[in-house]
């Protein structure tokens, strides 16, 4: 998920080229108070205008409780976003109320239900209700960490192998495999190490998590190379999908591989490494 | 019976035999006794700028030309233009090999009548704009690196006197673009613009600021073209003519457009060991030598030559084993100029030996992949190099129409947007390189294949590449911008462009600007 300033023109019109899977525009904190409804409109027309093909939209609001949230849900809403990212989530109610304010827009326009949300998680509260957070609304797809200001609740600073972040962390992707939805880690800003960068993706991706949140997109190749499945695994997934698809033809229940049985967790873990490699552009769906 | 005076007779006759007179004694011999060590760092072709100039017979109304290797540093056109007007010269052709934004104080001179005539490869900055906006009574003529070349050596451009600045001369005018003494000042490396100017015009003076003693060797022009030598205190400002280090773009839009254009040479069918390239200087194309580099490293394949502009990663894979040779009509920068100076596998080519249309041997005819910027291309793959989509004169032809007719595969590496400006448009403002030498298009949203070259639109769509239309890419341009405004042109021609073989192949009128 790249992250795209919400009052910059040029970055929101270029964003679809570099392929992140979906991006976000952000009207809160890259924007400045001054600038809060000039970006809304820019936003709102760019959602409406530019050809973002099959990139999933996200636009970051501010929250309920400043003079922004509601009128961000409005312009979003109306634009056709596909998911509202709401910051600095605490509690359950909060993703209640961003619900309610989405389904009144959706009931103006008639398109009710068609808006998701993602919650960023972004305080020490937040991290102790995020199986509440992750469950509050259907429209739930997905939470996220916020590591700054995390870190700053927690009364520490971020450091390169981010064991300050291990908690958080740990109970974001539990908390989202409980819900069924989507895990998605924080930023890493130091643009000029790159090395570091690819640690901490690799690490979040061994925790469990779905996707990392980037704000260059000169960091897309190295999540999508981290995150990519090794042609060894991809393999060996296609041989397991290929002997389900043949045992069920056959009507039979239980499947072996090279003389070892395959069980449920084995062909989840198998679907799942070919899903990854058709998103990562590996295999094409007609390969499959 | 064989003495000198016995066969005196037989002398005459075979002096009228060769048509010549019979030899005679002089009565005081001519002969010169000073010591000859003064002469390794003196003669009499060095000589004051104004003495020079009078030296050569400059007349009102004759041609003048000059080169652009100093680029943003060079001294040189405003030292002499400044000069000629100082000594009541008018109506003067200047024939550059390009002109850029140091050239500014030229606006005075055509103002004040001393140059009413400009043939170049380009105009940059306020020069640009004031010849955009109708400057000159008489239009600019553009022409290609190439064309110039060959038009200066069939006399279609007649070169009257040449001012060369040089980074070194010895006192008989033996001249090059760096210098192997510690009074060394500047460096340029090539010459290559100014060879054919060296070579046929009239009368040649060289201007340099490291006057070494005879013979300084190896040059680049040779003291049989030059009339006089001038020692001038600088021909340009070392840290404007290049800058010393590789600069690797940041630029996610441009590595995108550079890591794209790398996978089209890759998958093009000339990507063999062997092959030759050339690419230009911008951020995208210096990138994409950085992706083809890995290539060939992964596969194994090494390059013949490199043409053109010559960079520091050129040099870098050339002395890595990469590429075997450097044909080198100008050195982008320091480490390019040092190479020329030092390797001799790195070669000077004039523009004649580069890219003349008429010439079978030049080297661009040898190129396998050319790769090249636009600032506009076309649906019909037309490309403009020279004009903004604001209507104003801000870019040079160089070597594009040259390189894209003679390569095997040209690939132009091209925005689909530039802010808020379409590179893809239906028409070019100003046709600079026909569409019938461009292959392939790379931008941000697809890669568009010429339709004369099925083969490679097949080979690229084969490697999973987005090939596209290139209709497509400007119907997307334009669902992104909207329509723009139509450029407020004159009635007046400012500029005419030659095509490579001399014929005329568009002209630029006048920009009316906005009053208010």
């Amino acid at each position: 998920m790249m992250f795209v300033p919400g009052n910059n023109p040029a970055m929101m019109q270029d964003a679809f080229i570099y392929g992140a899977d979906s991006i976000m525009l952000d009207l809160e904190d890259s924007v400045t108070m001054a600038e809060k409804d000039a970006a809304r409109l820019l936003v709102h027309n760019a959602l409406k205008t530019i050809d973002y093909g099959q990139t999933e939209m996200v636009v970051r609001i501010n929250p309920l409780n400043t003079p922004y949230g509601k009128k961000d849900v409005e312009a979003v809403v109306k634009a056709g976003v596909h998911v509202i990212r709401m910051p600095k989530t605490e509690t359950a109610d909060e993703v209640r109320e961003v619900e309610a304010e989405i389904e009144r827009v959706e009931r103006e326009i008639g398109c009710l239900g068609r808006t998701k949300i993602m919650a960023a998680i972004e305080s020490a509260l937040g991290i102790v209700n995020a199986y509440d957070i992750a469950i509050a609304s259907k429209r739930m797809m997905g939470i996220a960490l916020g590591a700054e200001d995390y870190c700053a609740n927690l009364k520490t600073q971020r450091t390169p192998d981010g064991a300050e972040l291990l908690l958080a962390r740990e109970t974001i992707v539990v908390a989202a495999r409980a819900a069924g939805i989507d895990a998605l880690d924080t930023v890493y800003s130091n643009l000029n190490d790159m090395e570091t960068f690819r640690k901490e993706v690799e690490l979040i991706k061994t925790l469990g998590f779905d996707g990392k949140s980037i704000i260059n997109p000169r960091q897309i190749e190295v999540v999508n190379e981290v995150f990519a499945p090794k042609q060894k695994d991809i393999e060996k997934a296609q041989t397991i999908i290929a002997a389900i698809k043949d045992a069920e033809k056959r009507g039979s229940g239980v499947i072996a591989v090279n003389g070892k049985m395959v069980d449920r967790p084995v062909v989840l873990r198998a679907q799942r490494t070919i899903d990854l490699a058709i998103a990562s552009g590996i295999l094409k769906e007609e390969d499959i | 019976m064989n003495t000198y005076k016995e066969r005196a007779g037989l002398i005459e006759q075979a002096a009228k035999a060769c048509n010549t007179t019979v030899y005679k004694e002089k009565e005081v011999p001519n002969k010169d006794l000073t010591p000859r060590t003064t002469s390794l760092t003196k003669s009499s072709k060095v000589m004051s700028l104004e003495d020079a100039i009078r030296h050569t017979g400059l007349k009102d109304g004759m041609t003048i030309s000059f080169h652009h290797h100093f680029r943003g540093g060079d001294k040189v056109v405003n030292l002499v233009v400044d000069k000629l007007a100082q000594m009541g010269y008018k109506n003067l052709h200047l024939a550059a090999s390009s002109l850029i934004d140091v050239h500014e104080p030229l606006i005075e001179h055509i103002k004040n009548g001393v140059i009413s005539k400009i043939s170049t490869s380009g105009l940059r900055g306020e020069l640009g704009r004031q010849v955009s906006l109708g400057l000159m009574k008489e239009p600019v003529i553009f022409r290609s690196h190439g064309n110039r070349g060959a038009a200066i050596a069939s006399g279609e451009l007649h070169i009257d006197v040449a001012f060369i600045g040089a980074s070194s001369s010895d006192p008989m005018g033996n001249a090059c673009g760096y210098s192997r003494y510690p009074t060394a000042k500047s460096i340029c490396g090539s010459l290559g613009y100014a060879l054919p100017d060296a070579q046929h015009a009239d009368h040649v003076v060289i201007l340099t600021d490291d006057l070494v003693p005879y013979p300084n060797n190896p040059k680049s022009i040779s003291e049989l073209n030059v009339e006089a030598v001038v020692e001038v205190e600088s021909v340009g400002d070392a840290s404007k003519i290049s800058s010393g280090a590789i600069r690797d773009t940041k630029n996610p839009r441009d590595i995108l457009l550079a890591q794209t254009a790398a996978k089209v040479v890759e998958n093009s069918g000339y990507f063999e060991d062997g092959f030759s390239i050339q690419t230009g200087s911008g951020g995208a194309s210096l990138a994409v030598v950085k992706f083809i580099r890995q290539s060939m490293i992964d596969r194994n394949i090494k390059a013949s030559f490199a043409l053109g502009g010559i960079t520091a990663h050129m040099v870098k894979m050339h002395e890595e084993g990469l590429i075997e040779r450097l044909i080198d009509v100008q050195s982008f920068d320091k480490v390019a100029a040092e190479s020329l100076m030092n390797d001799r596998k790195h070669k000077e080519a004039s523009s004649i030996e580069y890219a003349a249309y008429n010439e079978p041997s030049a080297a661009t005819r040898m190129l396998d992949i050319v790769i090249l910027s636009a600032l506009e291309v076309d649906v019909n793959f037309n490309v403009n190099v020279l004009v903004g989509s604001d209507g104003i004169i801000r870019g040079a032809i160089g070597g594009h129409p040259d390189t894209a007719a003679d390569s095997a595969l040209s690939i132009i590496v091209c925005p689909l947007l530039r802010g808020r400006i379409p590179c893809v448009v239906n028409e070019v403002t100003t046709l600079i390189t026909p569409g019938s030498g461009v292959d392939v298009v790379v931008t941000e949203y697809g890669i568009a294949v010429n339709p004369r070259r099925p083969e490679i639109a097949e080979r690229l769509t084969k490697a999973g590449l987005n090939v596209v239309d290139i209709h497509d890419l400007a119907a997307r341009a334009q669902k992104i911008i909207g329509d723009a405004a139509p450029l407020p042109f004159g009635d007046k021609v400012v500029g005419v462009v030659l095509n490579r073989d001399g014929s005329v192949l568009d002209v630029i009128k006048n920009i009316v600007e906005p009053t208010n």
